[in-house]
């Protein structure tokens, strides 16, 4: 593979190309989704493809494609090289890429079971014990489960020199019991919403995941919602479940800190930030009782990897520390515009797109509570687990999330049942009011497999490690 | 391109393949080029060419499936294997109808040679043009100009073959200056269609008349909906609702409301694909001809659109909505969708929308709109790209933008008034399209702002 991608390089220089990447992306998953006790999904899927990406004459191309013979492969090099030409007839400010990239070497995501060798069978008891579990819940109208297995394989070479090869492995999985009443309509899921939890790990995520012990729960706690009384709009003080904020925290402080989106290259689709290259290094971004931390090392994340895009090596970058904002996502052309290195965050979601700047894993750190003092320590207040809607403004500066479930918490133990919950606000202002934040205890890896950017659009897969946390003074619930 | 015949040819081979069974196969093909741009520069401009196969085999009731792109004959035999081995394993699906030969879909010409082979350099001259006209001016032009030629056909071991090919252009552009920002949208599937400069003029404008923006205090009030947020108000409805899967399962908006009157009269939503003023497809991933299907007529809820299953659920016909197989697993969970909606026109002019508002907003479109409750669609979301308060019938000032939290079935049961012309508006991602007027409504709730 490295052999093709070498040519494509050297093809690409000798047409005058100042820089050249190239990739081959191999992607084989396996999907199952069982409805209602039916597997009405399972499907296997195999996909592979390259992309040459080059700098000429200032201006960028890239052209990709899914057949590896060599002639394509000197046709979708000429293309991008064309393509980099009539970028450069609308020329920006000079590409500088920084320090050469010349990483060298192999990665493979350390898993314990490969899930692709775990029998059919076997993965399909699993959906099926969950099923039977959520259907024991009377009142349950919908139920699903799924598990997602991915394998991609990633052979790298660029004009600098680098060549690497990288496996990434990610298991997924989740269920979602939905019930339905008079005029409304409730869900649980677990281990959380938007389908599934995912990592960078082997079939022993889906193991210690145990989704059939936690069916029925899951199936009754949404069928006792229906009755529930409505969260009461107000001010609160509000704690939220570890995946809740690891939402809170992609959103809100994984997208506003892409330097691509800082410097505008967003701006038509996405959006902008708000946290804007004045404030690096002077803004309280949060409480002193914020430290987030962007990294590609820490283990299962699905952040984790070898090297980026770019072949720019896995590291670790502080973002936010008590406090402060200290950090950006970079990629080699936008670190050298504040005068620094690249961190590594350059991804694209397969061979058929370029990398952009990504979240790699975006975690709050932990702190020193655990989730059962958090709450005997609050007098008032509402907990809330699990995503089921969000929206923030194009600056990443407004929101509004809401989650699955809610509950009172009234004298420092939880109380009633909240349906809908919701929580607004404005990024600094929330996360300044953040005054505890539980500990390893408490603390998970998350997986958001769906993160949408780019055009055309990119799906990426990212990671974020958060405990509870609670924050003060929140605006909760709509009015009437 | 790959071709009718070869097409043919390479979904018989996939038939061949898979032995006695009740065999699918879809087979598409996609070529498409993108040039974006952001701060007056090119700084992306990317090409695709890609090919790949579902093939789909059903042992009884139990079906199973695999995908891939490598079409020669060693990747097609296995991705027939694994979706026997995947087959073999399933559970019996009681819902799933018996396969029949589908009726050849009647011929539709949606390929327009001029836009399938439309350069990078014409689109730098286009974009280029009107990034040196916000420059001049002292603002930024960003945005992204798409060009795609796509085929699909579908194949079964029924004797169903359908073919089409299609293209589709998108432009779409933000022009910004500081503490502004204008928009501007538009797709056809020709190229040539999509007036690229006055776009760029339109969205120029809206960032010049926005500049000095102030704050408004979040409130109930009148509204003048430009197509941009009209378009979606019919996508969420569509994604909340519009399929029978929802229906079936007590989720859609539509429940509780066939037949009656929810929106207001003026109000008529379908979907066709056989629409030449939106993105044309004659049939779907079933290979089932896509039929018109109204949604809502002059605000009484008609039903939803089906795919084969959802169909034979019901005791209804497929009306040819199913999604694509190669869209994400989960993303298929919502079952049948609409894709080529269009709105009914009234008769106004926007001038005329805003002239007959003696307080209200006037609202450019929608960012990040997400449902906080599927059964009435109450969504929440933010304005963008201009926002203006409208005072005795004229546009007085801009302000900053704003939340909202607002069932959009009652929003269309607030229309006044809808404007006569449209916008045609795509997605690339499901492959949605959108065709929509502008609309004033007496009421719509604003719940936050923007600090």
């Amino acid at each position: 593979m490295h052999d093709l991608l070498e040519r494509a390089i050297e093809q690409a220089t000798h047409r005058g190309a100042e820089y050249a990447d190239a990739r081959i992306v191999e992607n084989q998953a396996e999907t199952l989704l069982m409805r209602d006790g039916v597997m009405e999904v399972l499907d296997s899927s195999e996909d592979l493809g390259f992309g040459v990406r080059v700098l000429l004459n200032g201006g960028w191309g890239f052209a990709s494609s899914h057949d590896l013979r060599a002639a394509e492969f000197e046709r979708v090099t000429e293309l991008a090289i064309r393509i980099a030409k009539a970028s450069a007839r609308v020329p920006g400010e000079n590409v500088d890429l920084g320090p050469p990239v010349t990483s060298r070497g192999s990665y493979l995501t350390p898993i314990q079971n490969d899930p692709f060798s775990i029998p059919l069978d076997q993965k399909i008891a699993v959906l099926a014990a969950a099923d039977t579990g959520m259907a024991r819940a009377a009142g349950v109208r919908v139920r699903e489960s799924n598990l997602v297995f991915i394998k991609e394989k990633k052979w790298f070479v660029n004009s600098d020199g680098a060549q690497t090869e990288q496996t990434i492995i990610e298991t997924g999985g989740g269920m979602v019991a939905t019930a339905v009443g008079e005029g409304e309509v409730q869900t649980r899921s677990y281990p959380t919403s938007f389908g599934r939890q995912q990592l960078t790990a082997g079939w022993e995520a889906v193991e210690q995941w145990d989704l059939p012990g936690n069916a029925e729960r899951i199936g009754s706690e949404a069928v006792a919602l229906l009755t529930a009384e409505r969260c009461p709009p107000g001010t609160s003080d509000i704690i939220l479940s570890g995946d809740q904020l690891a939402l809170q925290v992609h959103e809100s402080c994984g997208h506003p800190i892409e330097l691509d989106r800082v410097f505008g290259t967003e701006a038509a689709y996405a959006g902008t930030s708000f946290l804007t290259t004045e404030k690096l290094g002077t803004f309280r971004y949060g409480s002193e009782h914020v430290n987030i931390t962007a990294d590609s090392v820490r283990p299962r994340g699905l952040g984790t990897f070898g090297w980026d895009d770019e072949g720019v090596p896995a590291q670790s970058t502080p973002i936010v520390r008590d406090g402060g904002f200290i950090g950006y996502l970079m990629s080699r052309e936008m670190a050298s515009r504040i005068g620094l290195n690249s961190n590594g965050c350059m991804r694209a979601s397969g061979w058929n797109r370029i990398p952009l700047i990504r979240m790699t894993n975006v975690s709050l750190e932990p702190g020193e509570w655990s989730l059962q003092d958090l709450i005997a320590d609050t007098e008032a207040g509402i907990y809330m687990e699990t995503n089921r809607s969000w929206s923030i403004d194009d600056r990443r500066y407004n929101f509004q999330f809401g989650t699955e479930i809610g509950y009172e918490i009234k004298n420092g133990k939880l109380g009633r049942l909240y349906r809908n919950p919701t929580y607004t606000g404005i990024t600094p202002e929330f996360w300044n009011s953040c005054d505890a934040v539980c500990g390893d205890q408490d603390w998970k890896m998350w997986g958001t497999p769906n993160c949408g950017k780019g055009q055309p659009s990119q799906i990426a897969h990212t990671g974020h490690g958060a405990a509870p946390a609670r924050f003060r003074r929140i605006q909760v619930g709509i009015h009437q | 391109m790959i071709g009718e015949e070869q097409a043919w040819q390479l979904t018989a081979r996939v038939l061949e393949l898979s032995g006695p069974h009740s065999v699918e196969v879809a087979l598409k093909g996609t070529a498409s080029e993108l040039t974006r741009f952001a701060n007056n520069t090119v700084h992306q401009n990317v090409s695709e060419s890609d090919a790949r196969v579902c093939v789909r085999i059903f042992h009884g009731q139990r079906t199973g499936a695999a995908i891939t792109n490598r079409l020669e004959p060693a990747g097609l035999a296995a991705a027939v294997q694994k979706a026997r081995e995947f087959a073999s394993h399933g559970t019996p699906d009681p819902h799933l109808p018996r396969m029949v030969r589908q009726p050849a879909p009647a011929a539709l010409h949606a390929f327009d040679p001029a836009t399938a082979t439309h350069s990078p350099d014409a689109r730098a001259e286009l974009v280029g043009g009107l990034c040196r006209q916000a420059a001049g001016i002292g603002l930024r032009a960003s945005g992204a100009f798409r060009v795609a030629a796509e085929e699909l056909a579908v194949a079964t071991s029924e004797g169903t073959f359908a073919y089409h090919a299609g293209t589709a252009a998108d432009f779409q552009t933000v022009v910004m200056g500081d503490g502004s920002s204008g928009w501007a949208h538009a797709a056809h599937w020709k190229a040539t269609e999509i007036p690229v400069p006055d776009l760029g003029e339109e969205a120029i404008r809206k960032a010049v008349d926005g500049k000095g923006p102030r704050t408004f205090e979040p409130q109930s009030t009148t509204v003048v909906l430009e197509p941009y947020a009209t378009a979606d108000l019919v996508m969420m409805l569509n994604f909340v609702g519009m399929g029978a899967q929802s229906v079936i399962e007590g989720q859609s908006w539509m429940v509780d409301r066939i037949g009656k009157q929810a929106m207001s009269e003026q109000v008529s939503i379908w979907d066709d694909g056989r629409d030449s003023e939106g993105l044309p497809l004659a049939f779907d991933f079933e290979g089932v001809p896509k039929q018109r299907v109204d949604i809502v007529r002059a605000g009484v809820v008609q039903g939803p659109v089906y795919d084969r299953k959802t169909a034979n659920r019901l005791g209804a016909a497929s009306t040819g909505h199913a999604l694509s197989p190669f869209l994400p697993a989960l993303v298929r969970g919502y079952g049948p969708l609409a894709l080529n909606l269009r709105m009914a026109v009234g008769e106004s002019t926007t001038e005329e929308l805003i002239a007959s508002t003696e307080h209200g907003l006037y609202i450019t479109r929608f960012h990040y709109t997400r449902t906080v409750h599927p059964r009435d669609c109450v969504v929440t979301g933010m304005t963008r790209d201009g926002v203006f308060v409208i005072e005795d019938g004229r546009l007085a000032y801009p302000i900053k933008d704003l939340r909202f939290t607002q069932s959009y079935v009652s929003a269309l049961n607030e229309v006044e008034r809808i404007g006569a012309e449209t916008r045609l508006l795509a997605d690339d991602f499901i492959g949605m399209s959108v065709r929509a007027p502008a609309i004033k409504l007496k009421s719509f709730r604003f719940t936050g702002a923007t600090a």
